[in-house]
């Protein structure tokens, strides 16, 4: 379901060059579980980042879903983003000043999604991650497993095929950290490729594949397809 | 467009969700919102204050003078150009206009009704009070070329202008002054050393183009030439039959008087039409300027819009960059950002609007005498150039926020 073939990604950071990534490789089947591992500046998010389309790479293709998505203009890929992709963040990105329902819905308000059913759906995700008594609180009224689960439920909300999550238990306690990927693992479960940054061993162990990036580079795979 | 899954068309935002979100976007942070509002509704109140100052001018001007009567031609003595060479060795003095040059114009084809003035300043005296005022010599003519109108009595008899009859009409000012609240009609009073009596009272239509219509007094233009001991008229009033007639009119009048005067065009005709043009003329070029000078205060509010969508883009770069990556494109943040803007302008323009209004109505009791009233076109423009500046100014901020990189911009804080 993903290729990547060849990634290059050059920053020029004042006069100097650095590779975040070289010639990277990469596969991923539909509904795999993945944990991208590796020190801080080792590319981890970069790689992310292409993967999530935000960033463009220097050369290489990468594929989803059959479609050679490096190649698509910018308002195609911003359509790729909408409706097969959803990113989990460590700082969550709540936009502040809006309700829980309504940074749930932001993804349907952009895509034109009439306000009844936004209404319907936006409300029977809270209620599956156990928020619908937090849908008119605002983030700063939310704990932070709260405001994770807000997020999840946000990037989860137009069935995308792949969840990126960028240490998503980064800035959480324990047990929300817990609860946040037993949530994640459980979408994972019901047919969601998810593909998670993290530098925690303890998150990594959980997923059914790890990738440890050094210096740019994929090197080799780890407790490769522990579970089968 | 792909090979599993739904086939996906871009659809873009609805109309009520951009406005909304731009709205809780713009109201999110109160004082940024508030000091912006006030340079737009500043901006926006000082250009429809002074245009309508500006057009009131004009409007009060153009009144006076339609007062008058616009189909009206004023004939002067004397040429008002320069002509050419030294001066003649036996100065040259225009001929004067006389009776019956008046009378030579009144038998014109396309001539209504004429009158020809005299005026002069004399004391007038009842019984020991005595009075400097206007003495106009004229006919019974003046009376509808002037729109003059009666509170008593009548007017001048008309028939032979060449007759001296001691008849008067006084001005209700002057009547007061002279004969305080008594009766008038029938009275006599003394102009230098004639004997008048008074026949009618003008009711009061204030002043009109500079004349205290209140303190004068009217008699027949033979008396005056006697009173005054000259046979020059003042000026002559023409009315042309009608409005296309006034053209024809200003031709004949000069043909007939250079035939009277032996050749010499030494008379002046002035249109009420080319006054009214001239007066249109610089008053609207009047409004022009000052309303250029207040529209700097909104551009002053537009580069203060364009600051706030600054701050705004680089204080919600997290929010731009979550945006794009929950889907939005380049385009939907660019209309994002300018709905914003634009948004705020134009609740700026409305409320300066309200202000002008409500100014205008407050200069409108303090000075009752000059007639302030909102020019019809003005809140269009104001409205039009706030909305313009939204836009404009809010460009570069909502391009600004368009080009991030939500790579970056998503980057840890």
């Amino acid at each position: 379901m993903i290729q990547l073939q060849h990634i290059e990604r050059v920053f020029m950071v004042g006069e100097e060059e650095v590779h975040a990534l070289r010639d990277v490789n990469m596969a991923a089947e539909a509904g795999e579980y993945i944990a991208i591992m590796g020190p801080s500046g080792s590319g981890k998010s970069s790689l992310l980042n292409i993967l999530g389309l935000l960033d463009r790479p220097d050369s290489g293709s990468y594929e989803l879903d059959g479609t050679l998505v490096s190649n698509l203009d910018e308002k195609q890929q911003a359509a790729i983003r909408m409706h097969k992709i959803g990113f989990v963040f460590q700082f969550f990105h709540l936009v502040p000043r809006l309700s829980a329902f309504d940074n749930v819905a932001l993804p349907l308000v952009l895509s034109g999604v009439k306000p009844d059913e936004r209404q319907t759906r936006v409300s029977a995700a809270l209620a599956a991650f156990g928020l619908s008594n937090r849908a008119r609180h605002r983030p700063d009224q939310l704990s932070g497993g709260q405001r994770q689960r807000v997020a999840i439920a946000r990037a989860t909300i137009m069935q995308p095929s792949v969840i990126l999550a960028d240490e998503p238990t980064g800035n959480l306690d324990r047990s929300s950290g817990i609860e946040v990927a037993e949530i994640l693992e459980e979408l994972n479960h019901q047919g969601m490729t998810l593909i998670m940054v993290t530098h925690d061993p303890e998150m990594g162990k959980r997923s059914r594949r790890q990738v440890l990036m050094v210096d740019g580079r994929i090197e080799g795979r780890t407790r490769e397809d522990r579970g089968q | 467009m792909f090979k599993h899954g739904i086939v996906v068309f871009p659809k873009s935002m609805r109309l009520r969700d951009i406005l909304t979100f731009s709205l809780r976007a713009a109201t999110a942070n109160r004082g940024r919102v508030l000091l912006m509002l006030l340079a737009m509704t500043i901006g926006v109140g000082s250009v429809v204050v002074f245009i309508s100052l500006g057009d009131s001018a004009r409007r009060y001007v153009i009144d006076q003078f339609s007062s008058l009567g616009t189909d009206l031609l004023i004939v002067l003595p004397g040429r008002s150009e320069t002509t050419g060479g030294p001066p003649p060795l036996l100065g040259e003095t225009p001929r004067d206009l006389t009776l019956d040059d008046a009378m030579a114009l009144s038998r014109g084809r396309t001539v209504g009704r004429i009158a020809p003035i005299i005026a002069g300043s004399a004391p007038i005296s009842v019984q020991g009070l005595e009075r400097e005022m206007l003495v106009l010599g004229s006919t019974a003519e003046l009376y509808e070329i002037r729109h003059l109108a009666l509170s008593q009595g009548s007017f001048l008899p008309p028939g032979d202008p060449s007759r001296a009859e001691a008849v008067c009409v006084i001005g209700l000012k002057g009547k007061k002054e002279l004969f305080g609240n008594g009766p008038a009609i029938g009275k006599w009073l003394r102009i230098g050393d004639r004997r008048f009596r008074v026949i009618g009272i003008l009711s009061s239509p204030g002043v009109s183009l500079g004349e205290d219509l209140g303190e004068i007094v009217i008699i027949p233009v033979a008396a005056a030439q006697s009173l005054f001991n000259a046979s020059s008229l003042f000026r002559i009033l023409v009315e042309a039959k009608n409005s296309a007639a006034i053209e024809p009119t200003r031709k004949s009048i000069l043909e007939t008087i250079r035939l009277r005067h032996e050749g010499e065009d030494d008379i002046t005709v002035i249109t009420q039409d080319a006054v009214l043009t001239t007066f249109n003329r610089i008053f609207k070029a009047l409004t022009l300027s000052v309303t250029g000078i207040a529209a700097i205060s909104l551009v002053v509010a537009g580069i203060m819009i364009m600051n706030v969508m600054l701050v705004a883009v680089s204080n919600r770069r997290a929010e731009i960059g979550l945006l794009k990556a929950i889907g939005a494109s380049r385009g939907q943040i660019l209309g994002l950002f300018l709905a914003e803007s634009t948004l705020l302008s134009t609740v700026g323009a409305a409320i300066g609007l309200i202000v002008a209004l409500l100014s205008i109505q407050l200069a409108g009791v303090l000075f009752p005498q000059f007639p302030l009233q909102l020019a019809p076109w003005s809140p269009a423009i104001a409205i039009a150039v706030a909305l313009i500046s939204g836009i404009a100014f809010g460009v570069l901020p909502a391009h600004r926020a368009a080009e991030l990189e939500p790579a970056l911009a998503l980057a840890r804080r």
